[in-house]
């Protein structure tokens, strides 16, 4: 009898302990004369039952998880004799939280073992490059236009508006860099996509190279994502030695060469003109725009940078055309968008929906509540320049504009969820304080405003000057907003305003030693 | 902040002049790099993973083979969080402190581990375990998490910690 299983190597299914699970099947399978196979791959991304094993049928895959050590050998015992087991979940694309998915990008995430390119393109894989190479620069640009991608970076800037103006720059080199710095909390979708789809994302960047005539790209890793940056240079490696990157793509007489990038621990660095200069192995300090990358981008010449997410929606879009894609969404927010439940939340995970599903289907269906079980209080939005919403907020639909006309944002897609234990106040205080340890220090209204606004909150928690206090931190919050360089300065009043705004008892504090105030 | 401790058998004076077995080693790295200024990073990276810091003399050693200036080199360095002045202890321990692992008791959790140290902040215990803050290891929906070495772990709690750490002390891995 032989046997298939599927487990994950996927970061966070290694961190709780796929490796140890994946280990005890083969040494059990070898004590029993098993004949089993194990297939590493992505995860399905319903990461509150990782470790997730999966049982290949001829019915399909049947799921089972969270699996713990000492369930490894009955569970075995069961899938010997397809008995039933208590860490049994079906089949998995029957799984609500998987099955109400529309799965784009992440098609592949999962299914497949990430560096396999025959199961790559037999699952679809390198359809849109083959595409791609015999169509003109124009063309593909205008697709990428037609299908109304926007970036999936946090501005959601239109794709292929970007793209044609690097194509119209004449220079004698041009660059294709993703933005892979993912530093924002509530967000692990670029990481999960390049450990278990990197081939896709390659795919996005070599047709982006193709669209606007860059020859070379880099992918730009955060170093606290070691699993992403070994698995995308793994991935790289094997499309060289395919000729899918190279001097002369397939004899096409296209070149594209791809580089990883490791990162230094830089939340700014994300900020893509300071991700330029980090490439250029300089301080990732922000530069002034104009010029923008497109135009002077890196080491001066006309540049794309792009989130990950964006580059990984192209090929399906070139595979499938741009009506194809456009079919889901929402007004100006077409397409689907992964994504990331986290935090306080009892099934945190990834969930690709087209734009306009709710916070709550999110958080409720797909999300189950939240994990102390204790009420829901908020959610941030967007990472941590975003908004927290209220629950009265709950029933909007995540999309561009609708976000942004309450005040809110969708930013890399983050859903970063609080029971009722959260103190509000403390959340602006960190705000604040994570702008503090990150700003990149050119501007003042960011350098020095952080400063000053994480110590006037820590005076209104102390319940000093409660009232004039407040006011400070509004103003400060003006000045922010208006004067600085980047977004980093200019939106961390987001989170702070929707925390006084919408929770403003957290900040009516009263003085804990009245005296505290007399003395200072 | 408390004064990082060096472990034992490490450089101990942090200024002190090369020896030349270490910089040959950065020169050779550099090389590696093709001696390209765009690199430095990298270079840096690797020199780090060899030596645990980058020791402040070899800043001469790169502005002379980049042809950059020292303090542009150093700019880099003190840029990012990444690179050590001065050596780590035996086990690099990272908490992650940011919204989602918060939202989850991070602050908690973080207060205790270090208390299990005898350290009132973030630093490198007398027993050489060093305790850094992150913001954000990309596990947000399994928080709270750390990362210990290059090891990621979710839904910690002090006691799993405390295994991981002992584990990585005696040179295991998980
Ligand atoms: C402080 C700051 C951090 C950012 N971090 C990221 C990031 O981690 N990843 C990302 O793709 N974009 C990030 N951005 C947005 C980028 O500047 C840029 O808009 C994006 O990479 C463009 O790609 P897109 O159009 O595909 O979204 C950040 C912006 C700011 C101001
Ligand atoms: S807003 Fe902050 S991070 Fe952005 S340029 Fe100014 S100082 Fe740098
Ligand atoms: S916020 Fe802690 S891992 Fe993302």
């Amino acid at each position: 009898m032989s046997m298939i299983l599927y487990i994950p190597d996927d970061a966070a299914a290694l961190s709780v302990g796929a490796n140890e699970i994946a280990n005890r099947f083969a040494s059990q399978a070898e004590a029993r004369g098993l004949d089993l196979t194990i297939i590493r791959n992505g995860s399905r991304g319903m990461l509150w039952l990782e470790p997730l094993v999966e049982l290949e049928t001829e019915l399909g895959r049947l799921a089972f998880g969270p699996v713990t050590l000492d369930q490894v050998d009955s569970l075995l015992d069961a899938m010997q004799t397809s008995k039933d087991h208590p860490l049994s979940l079906g089949l998995t694309e029957d799984i609500p939280y998987f099955k109400n998915q529309e799965r784009l990008t992440f098609a592949r995430v999962g299914l497949i073992d990430p560096l396999d390119l025959n199961a790559y393109q037999a699952s679809g894989g390198l359809a849109g490059l083959k595409k791609a190479l015999d169509m003109n620069a124009q063309d593909i640009c205008s697709e990428v236009t037609e299908s109304g991608l926007r970036g999936r970076g946090g501005a959601g800037f239109p794709a292929g508006i970007k793209w044609k103006t690097v194509l119209d720059q004449q220079a004698e080199q041009k660059y294709i860099c993703a933005n892979a710095d993912e530093g924002d909390s509530g967000t692990f979708a670029d990481r999960m996509l390049m450990e278990g789809d990197p081939f896709t994302l390659i795919e996005g960047m070599i047709i982006a190279g193709i669209a606007t005539g860059a020859t070379k790209g880099f992918a730009y890793i955060r170093s606290e994502y070691p699993h992403a940056i070994d698995k995308m240079k793994r991935a790289i490696a094997v499309l060289e030695a395919a000729n899918w990157l190279g001097d002369n793509i397939q004899g096409s007489g296209k070149a594209f060469t791809l580089i990883v990038r490791k990162g230094a621990g830089a939340y700014i660095c994300g900020e893509e003109s300071s991700m330029l200069n980090s490439i250029e192995g300089k301080r990732g300090t922000v530069r002034s725009k104009p010029p923008i990358p497109a135009i002077v981008g890196l080491f001066g010449k006309p540049t794309i940078v792009n989130n990950v997410l964006t580059l990984a929606s192209v090929p399906i879009i070139l595979a499938k055309g741009a009506d194809f894609y456009k079919d889901y969404g929402l007004g100006r927010s077409t397409g689907t968008q992964p994504f990331q439940l986290a935090g306080n939340i009892k099934q945190g995970g990834l969930v690709e929906k087209a734009f306009g599903v709710t916070i709550r289907e999110l958080i409720e269906e797909f999300g189950g509540g939240t994990a102390t079980g204790r009420p829901f209080r908020t959610a941030q939005l967007g990472g941590p320049l975003g908004a927290y919403v209220s629950e009265d907020m709950l029933d909007l639909p995540m999309d561009y504009e609708s976000l942004a006309q309450n005040k809110a944002m969708l930013g890399h897609g983050g859903i970063t969820v609080f029971d009722d234990s959260v103190d509000m106040a403390d959340m602006a205080r960190f705000a604040f304080e994570f702008c503090q340890v990150e700003s990149c220090g050119k501007c003042t209204p960011c350098r020095i405003g952080a400063i000053r606004g994480r110590e006037t909150v820590e005076k209104i928690l102390r319940g000093e000057n409660v009232a004039s206090n407040i006011a400070l931190v509004e103003d400060l919050c003006e000045i922010m907003t208006d004067g600085s360089l980047c977004a980093m300065g200019g939106l961390t009043p987001m989170p702070v305003l929707s925390a006084l705004r919408l929770f403003p008892q957290d900040f009516d504090r009263t003085p804990v030693n009245p005296t505290a105030e007399a003395a200072e | 902040m408390i004064a990082p401790i060096p472990s034992s058998g490490a450089v101990s004076d942090h200024s002190s002049p090369l020896d030349s077995a270490t910089e040959a080693r950065a020169r050779a790295i550099c090389a590696d790099h093709n001696n390209d200024p765009a690199n430095l990073l990298e270079m840096l990276h690797d020199m780090q993973d060899e030596f645990g810091y980058i020791p402040s003399a070899l800043q001469n050693v790169l502005a002379d083979i980049l042809n950059l200036g020292k303090a542009e080199v150093h700019g880099v360095i003190s840029f990012y969080h990444d690179f050590r002045s001065s050596p780590a202890g035996k086990v690099v321990v990272k908490l992650c402190r940011a919204e989602a692992c918060q939202s989850m008791g991070a602050n908690g959790l973080i207060e205790r581990i270090l208390d299990r140290h005898n350290m009132s902040d973030f630093g490198t215990s007398s027993s050489g375990v060093t305790i850094e803050p992150v913001y954000c290891l990309g596990n947000c929906a399994l928080a709270p998490a750390a990362m210990i070495d290059e090891q990621l772990l979710g839904r910690v709690s002090e006691t799993s910690l405390d295994a991981s750490i002992a584990t990585h002390m005696q040179g295991g891995q998980s």
